[in-house]
């Protein structure tokens, strides 16, 4: 089973890059752009085949590893 | 003068939210005694921040005050962003030093990168220029379950900032106590360099002339952070409170830094404070009420990153990198110019005015309206109840068997968790930029030469908590000497300290007895030494679950050297050369690291300190560095005498043979933690000289040894290898890390 | 000789290499902003280290579409010799100056520490001074200096003889062990095809005067001076 997570940080906290990111879309003449917030994608290939089970052992990877809960929050897709 | 009127959604101070804020009956009636009426919500906000621990000092002002502060090089004293000393040539020294402390232990890598974001901005709000950077760090018990993640943490965030800013992290420490496991240390340090005729201070002139806010914009972070800061963590619960987390941005920081330098050259800044701990409401506070002037705000103009945010929220917020200028009026539009050169936010949110009222304006109502002095003079100042710290008998060499194997006991020692290297740590530290750093970590010191002179800066930071958990009064007193030697053993005239004091619960008597005797040691050994205290903060109820830390008062010292090329380093630089005792012998092992880690008892007295041997010896080797007869130098500590020699030995790459003495116990003599003491080496012709040099300022002196070999020993007892030595001291810190 | 220094929001070895060719050329370089579209006529182009752009995105990547940096590429067209030390390296790759590009160290850690670098070509304005396999000592600091070019890039780097710099052992030896962020092929530096453009990743501009501990960076302005000088 293949899952698609996305880790962002959490509304409200800071993001330099997403900020510096901003800036330099608009210098390079990008008008419009409103904001911009960085995140991180994982692909990860699961042996496991039960959706449920796979959900809870991808929540548990971000709560482990992949996310820093205290400032960032995470999505599970299952694709 | 109109009074506040309440917005819509103002919700009622009950008893409940009153003590949610941290603030106690009897300081609330204080409160409704001052302005004669019920405060706002952003009222009640305002007098929480500026009279929580953290801002108002309130259980340790009464004493700070007893502390010596002046000497002849002092410009600015404690009260104002950082300690300024003149170092001659018409250039000052600015430092200071700050606990980042529970920020650090809720999210490791950006409460330390805040910490040290903080204190940079404490000294270039000064007009000073950063120029190097430590930091003091205490983890709990090194197999800890959340040791290692909040090394790799607290390490990483240091390095994260301090290497992106562009400013050099040079010296520092790292300390392992089972004491710090739910309270770790984050002690951030900072020093720039200025002309002594362009500092700037928060004390705002005139009347009618703008506020301007300048540097990132507004969030909600940490909104309560610094009430947090000064409460105790509560166990299990603690997860669940906590805060929104403040998030570093060096980049910002740089610019923020290159911004105000600019400005402040081009003449336009009156006033500047950055916005830390309670930002807006500190910052605006303090820069009124030093200047004698009102202020109000329009918060309608404050740059903010997030939508709907109350007056409250801005008013209490923490974001980082952000300043409060008062500027001359007609400069606004050159001001801005240079912000948005920089691409950081400048906007004019207020005045000076001549009422003395803090004024707080939003969505056109006033929000609030208070006595801009008495936030800060009317803050509750308390002489809390302390007891005297038991005293311990001291535990003298003679009364302990000695160890069955010497050289394993070396390596042993050299190897054990407060020794060993910590190489791991401070090569993920850029402590070259700038191009200046002349004496590099791991010494005894950081030196950074100045640009344009021969001089240079030496930076240390020391405190043994083992000691001060023993005896407070002591452990402070070492704690000033120790910083003192260290800048002496480089060969610097030490000449100022910022003192970083962490203890528990004030509340406690015990705690306050901890505290009160601690500053009296910092008194004692500042005085005897003339030493003064220039900056500082203070960091209490740092426990968890009603256990404190060990009593921590973490002192950070800068010396100058007038020729860098006449410095000291620690390493043997080559074979045959005479190694001299510059102290007394040692035979204390009350509270050292053999008895603790070898012996297995944390037991006794610390060392006392001797604050005049102390001077006479620090002089001596002083003067005998700057005459170029020491060819290394290097303070004794922790581990005693031959774990100082060992560390000179791997540094140089040059092994080293000691005898000891007739008559001594080899135990006391070689693992002893007296005070006051040095090893140096010398060419052999000059060992004569420097021990008569010695005997007439009444410092006792021998020569011990010779440098030379592969291996560290004592003659007729035992040797171990350079290369074991080294293994033992080097492994120990990544080995910790990369254990499962 | 008339350098310059390239100055992006975020540069911070940028005083340090001015300082370094003050000292070692006799000529302060003029120091630019990375907002200017245009250079005056240059004998060198220095674009320093530092964390441009907070290293967001990818290191390099926002500061190498500055406006400065079209003509910081025409004048490389034009055999200007053009210098990039650290995040100036990561510029240069990212802008497409040179090939390959700057990964995370491999122990995933900042490092801050010297090196020993083997001088692998005296056949450029930047080596001139050195003898090929000579090897000298001088500092890193960085965080992502884990050089990587596909093989094709690579086995043009080594048969056009455009490696500049190796890490070794202070005995010469291209060893796991001396290399300093895990980079392919121990690779530290390297020269354009037309061998006017150097990247490497250590600060020779931190070691140039006895203070530094060491002298080892210092022949690699001394090479720039001469080549000049002579041209």
């Amino acid at each position: 089973m293949q899952a698609r997570v996305t880790v962002t940080l959490k509304t409200g906290i800071l993001d330099p890059q997403g900020k510096a990111i901003e800036g330099a879309l608009a210098s390079l003449g990008f008008s419009g752009v409103g904001s911009v917030r960085q995140g991180k994608v994982f692909d990860i290939a699961l042996e496991e085949t039960d959706p449920a089970r796979a959900k809870a052992q991808l929540d548990a990877m971000c709560e482990k590893l992949l996310a820093n809960t205290v400032i960032e929050s995470y999505r599970v897709e299952l694709v | 003068m109109s009074s506040a009127s309440p917005i819509a959604a103002e919700p009622t101070i009950t008893p409940a939210l009153v003590a949610e804020h941290g603030l106690k009956p009897d300081e609330y009636q204080r409160i409704l005694a001052l302005i004669g009426r019920e405060p706002t919500i952003t009222e009640l906000g305002i007098f929480s921040a500026m009279w929580n621990e953290h801002c108002s000092y309130k259980s340790s002002k009464r004493w700070l005050r007893t502390l010596p502060t002046r000497g002849p090089r002092v410009v600015y004293g404690p009260g104002e962003n950082a300690g300024v000393v003149d170092i001659g040539d018409g250039q000052v020294v600015v430092f200071k030093m700050e606990s980042h402390n529970h920020p650090s232990y809720i999210e490791p890598y950006q409460g330390a990168a805040t910490g040290v974001g903080g204190i940079l901005r404490d000294v270039f709000t000064m007009g000073a220029r950063p120029i190097a950077a430590m930091n003091a760090l205490f983890f709990g018990a090194p197999d800890h379950p959340k040791t290692q993640h909040l090394v790799s943490g607290v390490v990483g965030g240091i390095g994260g900032y301090g290497n992106s800013f562009g400013v050099p992290t040079i010296a520092g420490m790292v300390m392992f106590d089972p004491r710090y496991n739910g309270n770790i240390l984050v002690n951030a340090f900072a020093a720039g360099l200025a002309d002594r005729d362009a500092i700037f201070t928060s004390q705002a002139e005139g009347i009618g002339r703008p506020v301007v806010y300048l540097g990132s914009k507004t969030g909600r972070d940490g909104i309560h952070g610094a009430t947090m800061a000064s409460a105790a963590f509560g166990g299990e619960d603690s997860d669940e409170k906590r805060p929104t987390v403040q998030v570093g941005d060096p980049f910002a920081e740089k610019l923020l830094l290159e911004a105000c330098l600019e400005l402040m050259a081009s003449g336009a800044v009156v006033a500047i404070q950055d916005m830390g701990a309670a930002g807006l409401t500190s910052s605006a506070v303090e820069m009124g009420a030093k200047g004698n002037l009102g202020i109000r705000l329009d918060l309608d103009r404050v740059p903010t990153r997030e939508e709907r945010m109350t007056a409250y929220e801005m008013m209490l917020s923490e974001s980082q990198e952000r300043m409060l200028m008062v500027l001359h009026a007609d400069k606004e539009a050159e001001a801005a110019a240079i912000f948005r050169k920089w691409g950081l936010d400048f906007a004019i949110v207020g005045e000076t005015t001549d009422d003395l009222r803090f004024r707080i304006i939003h969505g056109g109502h006033e929000v609030a309206n208070l006595p801009i002095k008495d936030l800060g003079d009317q803050a509750p100042e308390y002489d809390r109840p302390w007891e005297a710290p038991e005293a311990h008998a001291p535990v003298l060499a003679d009364t302990l068997a000695e160890p069955a194997d010497y050289g394993a006991t070396l390596l042993k020692l050299i190897g054990s968790p407060d020794v060993a290297s910590r190489r791991w740590v401070w090569e993920q530290y850029d402590h070259l930029v700038q191009g200046n750093t002349v004496q590099r970590p791991g010494g005894d010191a950081g030196v950074v030469r100045i640009d344009g002179t021969t001089k240079a800066l030496a930076f240390t930071t020391d405190v043994t908590p083992r000691y001060c958990a023993a005896d407070p009064f002591e452990g402070a007193k070492q704690a000033v000497a120790e910083t003192w030697r260290n800048l002496s053993a480089v060969g610097a005239e030490p000449l100022a300290i910022t003192d970083n004091l962490n203890f528990g619960n004030p509340e406690r008597p015990a705690i306050m007895g901890e505290f009160v005797a601690a500053i009296r040691g910092i008194d004692a050994a500042c005085r005897a030494l003339a030493y003064p205290v220039v900056s500082g903060n203070v960091s209490l109820y740092n426990e968890t679950d009603g256990v404190g830390i060990p009593p921590t008062p973490t002192i950070g010292g800068v010396g100058l050297l007038p020729d860098h090329r006449a410095m000291a380093t620690v390493a043997l630089k080559t074979e045959g050369e005479a190694i001299l005792l510059i102290g007394a012998d040692g035979h204390h092992l009350g509270r050292s690291i053999y008895l603790r880690d070898v012996a297995g008892r944390d037991e006794g007295a610390p060392p006392p300190v001797d604050l005049d041997a102390e001077r006479a010896a620090g002089d001596l080797v002083r003067r005998l560095i700057r005459q170029g007869k020491v060819t290394a130098c290097h303070d004794i500590s922790d581990g005693g005498l031959i774990v100082a020699v060992a560390e000179m030995a791997m540094a140089g790459g040059v092994g080293a043979i000691v005898t000891a003495p007739g008559g001594v116990n080899r135990l006391g003599w070689l693992f002893g933690e007296d005070q006051a003491r040095y090893v140096v080496t010398c060419r052999p012709e000059d060992a004569a000289a420097i021990l008569e040099a010695a005997g007439l300022a009444g410092v006792p002196g021998r020569s011990i040894g010779l440098t030379g070999g592969d291996s560290v020993g004592v003659a007729g007892l035992f040797g171990v290898s350079l290369a074991k030595l080294r293994a033992a001291h080097e492994n120990w810190f990544p080995s910790m890390m990369a254990a499962g | 000789m008339k350098s310059a220094v390239i100055v992006f929001p975020g540069s911070n070895r940028d005083r340090d290499m001015q300082y370094a060719l003050t000292r070692i050329t006799g000529d302060a370089p003029q120091m630019i902003w990375h907002a200017e579209p245009t250079l005056p006529p240059l004998d060198l182009i220095v674009l320093p280290g530092g964390f441009s752009y907070g290293d967001y995105l990818r290191t390099g990547a926002i500061a190498a579409r500055s406006p400065v940096m079209r003509a910081v590429a025409d004048a490389a067209a034009k055999g200007v010799p053009v210098l990039g030390v650290c995040n100036g390296f990561q510029i240069l790759c990212e802008a497409g100056l040179l090939p390959g590009i700057l990964m995370r160290n491999a122990s995933l850690r900042f490092i801050c520490r010297d090196v020993h670098l083997r001088v692998e070509t005296a056949d450029s304005p930047f080596t001139r001074a050195y003898a090929k396999g000579d090897v000298f000592r001088t500092p890193v600091a960085h965080g992502e200096g884990n050089y990587t070019a596909d093989a094709e890039t690579l086995a043009r780097l080594n048969g056009e003889d455009r490696v500049a710099f190796r890490y070794v052992t202070a005995a010469g030896e291209a060893t796991a062990e001396a290399n300093a962020n895990g980079s392919v092929e121990n690779i530290a530096g390297i020269l354009s095809d037309r061998r006017n453009v150097l990247g490497l990743m250590p600060h020779p501009e931190n070691m140039i005067e006895p203070a530094h501990g060491n002298t080892g960076g210092r022949r690699l302005f001394e090479s720039l001076t001469h080549t000049l000088v002579a041209a």
